[in-house]
């Protein structure tokens, strides 16, 4: 499930909105953003010209009242742009508040049922509390004792209640959640206001934001680039000196104002910010923006093969009968020796019978049959009716059984070997159709009908449909899959070969994972994981991104830099996907607002040196009307394309998944090229307006 | 423009294009330590150096350690080179008698040919003695090029190099390039000039007597050997004050197509070092093509513009091109291609005096060099001010492929935009800063011949050549002042070291961090794409800060002039 997203310019969004743009004009605020706060400085600085202007009486007051209302304009929509950004996580914030209130909690005080009721936010880490069905978790804390389902709502917005247990893999229980059933005993992990719910508040509000590493080297780029356009600007004075002229302090800080890079200056934060929600929407949490940065940069994927790559079970995908046997009489005895097999692969057997040949499933007591259930010592389940025995299970054993040779021991294959004599022809052929089945990455199962074998019954690990277009689709992207899996190295390299994962690690023990994670970043890649148990946690804390999955142990979620509080380990693919098109978006605005400076140069720098040099007019390539109309027209594109972008800052750029090349072409096209057209339309849009409203 | 001057053109790209492989296949076994064809000559010379001068050839320096190596031997070359000129009249080699040289003009010359500036505030043959020449100036021609190109070589080690602390060793790469390329090359190159008729002799001056009975002394001395290293180093610093435009150092059409060749050679072919030694020699072909646009682009419009001469001269019924200022044997096409060349490069030498160009072809000139000199560039300073550029261009539009930008498997974070940034911002900061300083003070207004936006121009040039470390000069400003040789000299010292520095701290973060292989995620850098995207982040970011001041300047003049108006001298 997903969070609903609020659409962008909603009312009760943009009124708080304004007001927040307000408060943020106060320089504190401000000079957290270098190149905004360079505007702000020079709009400031016009201001108190003006004004002293106005008191004198001097001539031209029109026009330059206009150029700085717009430089405060400008500022404006940067913090709207901010404030908008931020305000969306605001409203999920206030949800999740609502889930902090304050509880009481029965504090135990000895290892009976003692316990003293205490206020939630005066508990201390260690402290082992009660907690009973209808009562609220207090805090953050580990199950210790009893097993509870709980109803996650508050965090996940998912109503269907989880198990939450004592020693397992999903003994995490966060504060705020509700115990629906039973009772748990729960040692609290964190203290009051440290705690998940807490951190998801801070995160979502934007109040824990710091910039990240990528940020901090654009702002760097932007200031740069800022500081390279006060020489170009400053120096003009004396230079216009020079040709005999001067030129209106107001108009150098038009032209300042527009070169220096304030479109993406004004974006950069509420894209950050936009990012982060949308992960949030994503059901993810990353507790840092830097965590979804790396997620863009990913080289390696490491997916567990059950329930990311695979469906939860194996499943009969095909009847091999042996020669003599059609494939009819062999799903007849599979599908009636599995009709009481509860197991999912029981079930499958029966389903593909059906599916297959129109077998339908038959009463068990109608048939006046009797269910031999499975055990480990005779590995093999099967049911007698009417006299007929029908068996299927273990390939060795299945024949075994029919050879009238007693079962040795588990590694009976070798048992067998020492009695060539039973190797009948069909028992050759058996063998040879189960050793073609495990090498394709299936698990046979052979069937015999009244000490004759039928076949064999093939068991596969089903890949979920569409992973194998996922994964092209992320090799295209340049990022690499591994499939991490317990089953043996042949049976994972069929998996794998089928669900076109580019590697895979077999047999994995938690130090392997390990080991393959501090191999692949040896290599200088950046490695992401899913993980929920305790023995991920190493694994989770050393990858770069490392998503823990919601129900995992509180180990768990303290290693990764991600929480997904859906469970879901599929979704590290649109992790990636979001980190990549924050880092995108940053990079189309920066490219578009760069661009742009082409056509501010063209409008303005023909309307500042016409009186010095009529010739100039050559440049006038727009066609604007009048100098003034020019320079007003440049710094009122500069205003209106900061709110026309917004959107986009807080949608993020459309990603598809392509190779780097592709993705440059076609966004070198859009906002590089677009960036150097549109400003071009725009102004000369916009000096029509100006001249048709008499303004300059 | 012709066919003719055309396929002149065409016939000096394809000759720097020849040499590319070949020069660049030489040089990365010279940096790489390999031996070469030249080892068995030269390898107990240069055993013998690193004994005399107590350097230990297989310990290499950290960024820091080589950027003060650096830094310090370019301390006491600029003393030394100080004291010959303050005191050539007490030294030996001087035949003709010159006078020891102002303070002003020693310190100006003196941070000029360090920097592999060569900016001329004197006439060569009135003022240095051939001590100074030989001694003081070529000396510094070696060195200014060796330590340019061992600069370009520790920034190709910061990308080569993974999880590395070291950059190389600023003397054993000093040395090498000396002895193994620049030698070697220059003695041939110098055989060759004496073969077309360039002096080189310490002979004094030569008294003639003219066809009307006058006497004239003819300027000769050690000129070849000079022009040699100016030409190959990109110094550009004349023996004579006409530079490549007098006889005695360019002589002939071949002398003159070979000096264009020799300023591109050696800074085309290290684009080839560069891809060798990343291992993808496609990395440096897709430089060397951005650089290519740039400069036939840059072509094109100076030829163009000479060509099609003076809008005034045609307005008058004068048609034909512009050869006021140039050599008649050379012509147009030839004058041109030079001075982009002389321009692109940070050469600085000049067959033909671009104040007269027309304004648009004295524009390109100006460009070339505020883009920084990196179409191709002086030797060395070329490659690492366009890696600065690439680091720039990859950050901004690389971040557009959805990953953090990297170059050549090596992220670009904060430290090398931040070192980038201050790269660039040292040459707009002295091109502008002192222009509009010398266009308000009155020492400064002293110093155009010429009124109006043709005399704006000159002071622009001025200062655009010496943060640029170009050199060259629109003639007409008069440059042995105070004022002029102290700013200057101010000025080409912090273009030179001021890029310097952070290209070296760059090589050291770049040098220090892991190498992430290649995917299809990865940015590719060497196809058209790149080339494309990097052109158009060097003309924005690199030359959209100069728009204002060159619409003041040779802009309006070239629109001026074709309205037919020109500018009363006198202001």
């Amino acid at each position: 499930m997903s969070r609903p997203a609020s659409s962008l310019f909603n009312a009760a969004l943009v009124g708080p909105a304004l007001l927040a743009a307000l408060r943020k004009l106060d320089p504190r605020v401000m000079i957290r953003n270098p190149v905004m706060f360079v505007v702000e400085v020079v709009a400031l600085l016009t201001t108190i010209l003006f004004l002293r202007d106005l008191a004198t009486g001097a001539p031209g007051l029109f026009f330059s009242g206009q150029i700085i209302l717009w430089l405060w304009f400008t500022l404006l929509f940067a913090n709207v742009a901010e404030a908008l950004a931020e305000g969306r996580g605001k409203a999920q914030a206030d949800s999740l508040r609502r889930a902090r209130t304050e509880t009481m909690a029965k504090r135990l005080t000895g290892s009976g049922r003692d316990y003293e009721t205490v206020p939630g936010t005066l508990l201390t880490v260690g402290d082992v509390v009660l907690v009973e069905a209808g009562d609220l978790i207090p805090s953050d804390g580990e199950v210790i004792a009893g097993v509870a389902s709980v109803n996650e709502a508050a965090i996940t917005g998912e109503s269907a209640p989880v198990i939450r247990e004592s020693g397992g893999d999903r003994s995490a229980v966060t504060g705020g959640t509700q115990v629906l059933s039973d009772e748990i005993r729960v040692r609290i992990t964190s203290a009051a206001g440290s705690t998940f719910v807490d951190r998801m508040i801070a995160l979502v509000e934007g109040a824990a934001r710091q910039k990240t590493p990528n940020e901090i080297a654009l702002n760097i780029l932007l200031a740069g680039l800022t500081i390279v356009f006060v020489f170009a600007v400053a120096s003009i004075p004396s230079f216009a000196r020079y040709a005999g002229g001067a030129i209106p302090l107001v108009v150098l800080v038009a032209l300042f104002v527009t070169l220096i890079p304030t479109t993406i200056g004004a974006l950069l934060s509420a894209i950050g910010i936009a990012g982060m929600d949308r992960l949030v929407r994503f059901n993810v949490l990353a507790m840092s923006g830097r965590a979804v940065e790396a997620a863009g940069d990913v080289d390696t994927l490491l997916l567990d093969k059950t329930g990311t790559i695979t469906l939860g079970n194996r499943q009969a995908t095909a009847f091999r009968p042996v020669r003599g046997v059609t494939e009819q009489d062999l799903a007849d005895a599979a599908q009636l020796a599995s009709l009481a097999d509860e197991t999912p692969e029981g079930r499958s057997i029966v389903v593909l019978a059906k599916d297959k040949y129109g077998l339908r499933a038959r009463d068990m007591a109608g048939l006046n049959a009797t269910f031999v259930p499975f055990t480990a010592q005779s590995r093999m389940s099967g049911v007698d009716l009417d006299g007929s025995h029908i068996r299927k299970g273990a390939v060795d054993a299945v024949i075994a059984s029919v050879s009238g040779q007693p079962m040795a021991s588990r590694g009976s294959s070798a048992a067998l070997a020492y009695h060539p004599a039973a190797e009948s022809e069909t028992v050759g052929e058996i063998r040879s159709i189960a050793e073609e089945i495990a090498k394709a990455g299936g698990t046979p199962l052979a069937v015999a009908r009244d000490g004759r074998l039928l076949g064999v019954v093939c068991l596969k690990d089903i890949v979920k449909g569409g992973i194998r277009e996922r994964f092209a689709e992320l090799r295209r992207m340049g990022i690499r899959t591994v499939m991490i899996t317990g089953d043996n190295p042949m049976t994972a390299a069929a998996i794998a070969a089928e669900a076109g994962v580019d590697d895979f690690l077999a047999q994995a023990t938690p130090e392997d994972k390990l080991a393959l994670i501090r191999r692949e970043q040896a290599e200088g890649k950046l490695v992401a994981m899913c993980g929920d148990g305790t023995n991920d946690a190493p694994a989770l804390a050393q990858a770069d991104v490392g998503v823990a999955m919601n129900t995992g142990t509180v180990a768990a979620r303290e290693a990764g830099n991600m929480v997904d509080l859906d469970s879901d380990p599929t979704k590290l693919i649109e992790i990636v996907g979001i980190g990549k098109q924050l880092l995108m978006t940053r990079g189309a605005l920066t490219t578009f607002s760069i661009a742009n400076d082409v056509a501010k140069y063209f409008a303005i720098i023909p309307a500042m040196f016409l009186g010095l040099y009529p010739q100039l007019q050559a440049l006038n390539v727009m066609g604007l009307a009048s100098p003034q109309s020019a320079i007003l027209s440049a710094i009122i594109f500069n205003a209106l394309v900061i709110v026309a972008l917004i959107p986009l800052a807080l949608r993020g750029v459309s990603y598809r998944a392509v190779g780097a090349a592709a993705l440059l072409r076609r966004n070198l096209l859009i906002y590089g090229l677009g960036g150097i057209l549109v400003p071009f339309l725009g102004i000369k849009a916009i000096d029509l307006a100006v001249t048709a409203l008499h303004l300059a | 423009m012709t066919l003719n001057g055309w396929i002149q053109i065409a016939l000096f790209c394809a000759v720097v294009l020849a040499l590319v492989k070949p020069l660049g296949g030489y040089m990365t076994r010279v940096f790489s330590g390999d031996r070469t064809i030249l080892s068995p000559v030269l390898g107990p010379v240069e055993r013998g150096l690193y004994r005399a001068a107590g350097i230990d050839a297989r310990h290499e320096q950290s960024w820091l350690g080589y950027g003060l190596a650096m830094l310090g031997f370019h301390a006491l070359g600029f003393l030394i080179l100080y004291a010959i000129l303050r005191l050539q009249d007490w030294l030996p080699l001087n035949p003709a008698g010159q006078a020891a040289v102002a303070p002003d003009l020693a310190f100006n010359t003196a941070a000029s040919f360090v920097t592999n500036t060569n900016w001329q505030n004197y006439g060569g043959e009135s003022t240095l003695s051939y001590l100074a020449q030989m001694l003081g100036l070529t000396h510094q021609n070696f060195l200014s090029a060796a330590t340019g190109i061992a600069l370009a070589l520790a920034l190709i080690r910061g990308f080569s190099r993974a999880s590395a602390r070291t950059v190389g060793s600023f003397w054993v790469d000093l040395t090498r390039c000396t002895l193994y390329v620049l030698l070697p090359l220059c003695i041939v190159y110098t055989l060759f000039l004496v073969a077309q008729g360039v002096p080189q002799t310490l002979g004094p001056y030569v008294d003639a007597t003219t066809l009307e009975g006058a006497r004239q002394t003819i300027a000769v001395g050690p000129v070849a050997s000079q022009v040699a290293i100016k030409m190959l180093g990109t110094n550009g610093g004349g023996f004579f004050n006409a530079n490549a435009a007098h006889p005695f150092e360019n002589p002939t059409a071949l002398s003159n197509f070979v000096q264009i060749v020799s300023i591109f050679a050696l800074g085309a072919a290290l684009t080839n070092v560069f891809g060798r030694m990343v291992g993808d020699e496609r990395q440096g072909w897709a430089i060397l093509a951005a650089m290519g646009i740039l400069f036939l682009a840059g072509v094109a419009v100076t030829y163009g513009s000479e060509a099609a001469g003076s809008p005034v001269l045609n307005g008058f019924g004068l048609a034909g091109g512009n050869l006021e200022g140039k050599e008649v044997r050379f012509g147009i096409v030839a004058s041109a291609l030079f001075a982009v060349v002389t321009t692109a490069a940070s050469c600085g030498a000049v067959n033909a005096m671009h104040d007269s160009f027309t304004a648009l072809g004295g524009l390109i000139p100006m460009i070339n060099m505020q883009l920084g000199e990196i179409i191709v560039g002086g030797v060395g300073a070329g490659l690492y001010g366009m890696l600065v550029f690439v680091i720039v261009a990859i950050f901004v539009a690389g971040l557009m492929v959805g990953r953090t930008p990297e170059y050549l498997g090596k992220k670009i974070e904060a430290r090398e935009v931040k070192m980038a940034m201050l790269a660039i911002l040292c040459l707009p900061l002295m091109m502008l800063g002192f222009t509009a300083l010398a266009t308000i003070l009155a020492a400064g207004l002293a110093g155009p011949a010429n009124a109006g936006p043709h005399g704006f121009s000159e002071i622009l040039y001025a200062f655009t050549s010496a943060a640029a470390n170009n050199g060259s000069a629109f003639g007409g400003l008069s440059g042995n002042t105070l004022f002029y040789n102290t700013t200057l000299a101010f000025g080409m010292l912090v273009g030179r070291f001021f890029v310097i520095i952070p290209a070296l701290a760059i090589a050291g973060s770049l040098a220090a961090k892991r190498t992430v292989p290649a995917s299809a995620g990865t940015l590719p850098t060497h196809g058209g794409l790149f080339v494309g995207m990097l052109v158009g982040v060097i003309l924005i970011v690199g030359g959209l800060t100069f728009f204002p001041a060159l619409a003041l300047g040779p802009v309006v003049e070239h629109l001026a002039g074709a309205a037919g108006q020109t500018f009363a001298t006198g202001g």
